[in-house]
């Protein structure tokens, strides 16, 4: 029995696709940009400050996180704590919830690094002119920090993208979502699949020169 | 009858000792300086110089003793309470004293204009235009006012320190620490450092520099002083220390460092 | 909660447990393993491979590399289970297969380009053929540089592995919503897996750091 390629079931349906990669990106955004760089940058501190606690519990987020998959924190997230606690959390916010808390661990170590990167003169040199460490750390330390950090980080987003699929298996309308609703509806497996996975190599491909762009543009002259 | 007035030295440090770890690295020094008086230390790797001089401008601690800018008391509090003050005064305190570091320690985010107006603008929260025209004047003395708008990446060893001569000195400092300065420079662009400071040394500006060249302590100093394991072994005018050395480890310092 | 009857939930729920685990390392285990090997022909092929082969790989790689693994499980799922009627089990091995092959290629790779080129050159001064100095210069020196790398795709993996349970393979995840379903401790045995995830995890960082210890050169 023969497969006749026949794409139009999947162009129908592809403002549902597109629909999908939209919020894939946005969530996205959100969790990574928005939220999990502000914890990977309060993490980041921590660990490298001066107060042991502060480093512990930093060190213990980010070990725990790392070591668990994204399904699994998702899972948790979106079904074991809302029966603990006894509310009701909607999916999208149950997975931006669990993917910024995801992304902050892998981010944390991003920024570590770049911390730990920067020439210890420089903090020094902020202080010398009598700003305090609160001042150094934002006029000096993280603008510097942040630069160093931008193919790092660039990595990490689009990796962190693409872990956006796996809020499908809840049934949030992302991309994959849909894609497996056309699958189990229209039956047209390669080329629902094909289109799919070639709509994130796409998005992926975008992004990274997008970001590529934005590195050149903050890049400071030299 | 009137009272002669005693002028307070602008900077006194009393009995400094500071460990590091076990290991006792200032060993009770002592040192007076008054306003325009410019201050050479010498002396081996390891002596202290350079800690001591971070010890003025807190970015090390000391455990014991004194050190008083102007007659107000760096870091701590007077004995016997001695506690740590608190960061927003030491932030306060460092103000007072300009440093400039071996390795420059230019912001390299910044322009050569935007590196000195930020203390003028964050600590000192001047308006934009008078810390513009504050830190022109001072690039303009240290003979960068064309590359204001360059950024760090862009200009050469030189050219980084005497911006970072020129964002220390726009903060107005009582004492200016250079902190071996010309160290980290090729060799033929250590002169035009030297010559910026020895033209602010003539302006009158206080200073105390560690440094290796002999010949520009010689020339610049109004004294100098010998350091050697923690403490301070001899110090006295150029001539004095230069020419004719009273301790032997000065004189064998002296000779390794062919002056 | 309450300890005792968990207990004995868990005693009951001992063996699903167990072969929950065994199928997340198994199935973890032998795509790195098969990953692997199809990796380094990967970076073998874009190294030292021609125009057309190199072409035909890269574009291969930067295909699965922009694909998320979820997506690369339904799909091989959905087109094999359909076309060639294989199990969930096999559809799942085959993705993970692609996706380990994709990260090993990808940093092996890096890991040859890296390599100065004086090192060939100087094999090449004492006669060594190309086999050769490939055997005995270039893959120790770039399978060390790339070992760090290779330990954290193998821990990917084994993340990755919790999304077989989507299309029924059953690994922990599908072991511990079933065991859930019949003794309903949610909290209890969520965090037994998840207990079970961050140890595998940790002990493959932990393992890795030990054997790049053992490989280093001394300096």
């Amino acid at each position: 029995m023969g497969y006749q390629l026949n794409f139009a079931p999947v162009w129908r349906d592809f403002d549902l696709l597109l629909s999908g990669l939209a919020l894939g990106i946005g969530m996205a955004i959100v969790s990574v940009l928005l939220v999990g760089n502000l914890i990977g940058l309060v993490a980041a501190f921590a660990m490298t400050s001066k107060h042991p606690v502060l480093r512990r519990v930093a060190g213990i987020y980010v070990t725990t996180i790392r070591n668990l998959p994204i399904y699994f924190l998702m899972l948790v997230a979106f079904f074991v704590l809302p029966q603990q606690l006894g509310v009701r959390i909607d999916k999208v916010h149950a997975f931006v919830g669990t993917l910024s808390i995801y992304a902050g661990a892998y981010l944390t170590e991003v920024y570590r690094g770049a911390l730990l990167a920067l020439p210890k003169g420089l903090r020094e040199a902020g202080l010398a002119i009598g700003m305090t460490e609160g001042q150094t750390r934002i006029w000096v330390i993280v603008p510097v920090m942040l630069r160093n950090a931008l193919p790092a980080l660039s990595n990490n987003f689009i990796s962190l993208f693409k872990d956006t699929s796996v809020a499908a298996a809840i049934a949030v309308p992302e991309l994959t979502f849909y894609a497996r609703q056309i699958n189990n509806n229209t039956f047209r497996v390669i080329e629902v699949w094909s289109v799919c996975s070639l709509m994130y190599v796409a998005a992926c491909y975008l992004i990274a020169a997008g970001l590529r762009l934005a590195e050149r543009r903050l890049a400071i002259p030299h | 009858m009137s009272q002669p007035v005693l002028e307070i030295p602008v900077l006194e440090i009393l009995g400094l000792h500071k460990k590091f770890k076990e290991i006792e690295v200032l060993k009770g020094v002592d040192l007076s300086m008054a306003t325009g008086d410019v201050v050479s230390i010498i002396g081996s790797s390891g002596s202290g110089k350079t800690t001591m001089l971070r010890c003025v401008n807190l970015l090390e601690d000391f455990q014991q003793g004194s050190i008083r800018i102007d007659g107000e008391e760096i870091g701590y509090t007077a004995a016997p309470e001695r506690r740590r003050r608190k960061e927003s005064e030491i932030a306060r305190q460092r103000s007072m004293t300009g440093m400039v570091f071996q390795q420059f320690n230019l912001f390299p985010h910044m322009t050569a204009l935007g590196n000195v107006t930020l203390g003028l603008l964050k600590v000192k929260k001047l308006p934009k235009a008078e810390a513009t025209a504050i830190a022109e004047k001072w690039l303009e003395r240290v003979g960068m006012a064309e590359r204001r708008n360059h950024f760090p990446g862009q200009l050469s060893g030189g050219q980084q320190q005497r911006v970072a001569i020129a964002r220390a000195i726009a903060m107005n400092p009582k004492v200016m620490l250079f902190d071996e300065v010309t160290s980290a420079l090729d060799p033929e662009l250590v002169n035009e450092v030297l010559n910026v400071i020895k033209s602010l040394a003539a302006d009158g500006m206080t200073m105390l520099l560690v440094t290796h060249e002999m010949k520009f302590a010689y020339e610049v100093s109004r004294r100098v002083v010998f350091m050697n394991q923690g403490r301070i072994e001899e110090q006295g005018a150029p001539e004095q220390v230069f020419r004719n050395p009273q301790s032997t480890r000065l004189a064998e310092f002296l000779k390794n460092a062919k002056f | 909660m309450d300890f005792t009857r968990f207990f004995s939930d868990l005693y009951t729920a001992r063996f699903a447990l167990l072969e929950g685990i065994g199928m997340t390392l198994i199935i973890s285990g032998i795509a790195i393993v098969l990953g692997t090997l199809l990796g380094i022909g990967v970076a073998l092929s874009l190294v030292y491979g021609g125009r057309v082969q190199r072409f035909i790989v890269r574009t291969f790689l930067e295909y699965v590399r922009g694909t998320p693994v979820f997506v690369l499980i339904l799909a091989c799922y959905y087109l094999l289970s359909t076309v060639i009627q294989l199990t969930p089990f096999q559809a799942g091995l085959i993705a993970l297969t692609v996706f380990c092959s994709s990260h090993v290629g990808e940093n092996l790779r890096g890991a040859l380009l890296a390599l100065p080129k004086g090192q060939t050159e100087a094999a090449k001064a004492i006669g060594l053929t190309f086999p050769q100095t490939f055997a005995y210069v270039l893959a120790p020196q770039a399978l060390r540089q790339a070992l760090p790398a290779w330990i954290n795709t193998a821990a990917e993996l084994v993340k990755a592995s919790t999304l077989l349970a989507v299309i029924g393979v059953v690994e922990l995840m599908l072991t511990t919503r079933q065991i859930i379903a019949l003794k309903p401790r949610p909290l209890e045995f969520y965090f037994l897996a998840g207990l079970v995830y961050f140890l595998i995890c940790f002990s493959i960082e932990r393992l890795g750091r030990a054997v790049e210890r053992r490989i280093a050169l001394p300096s």
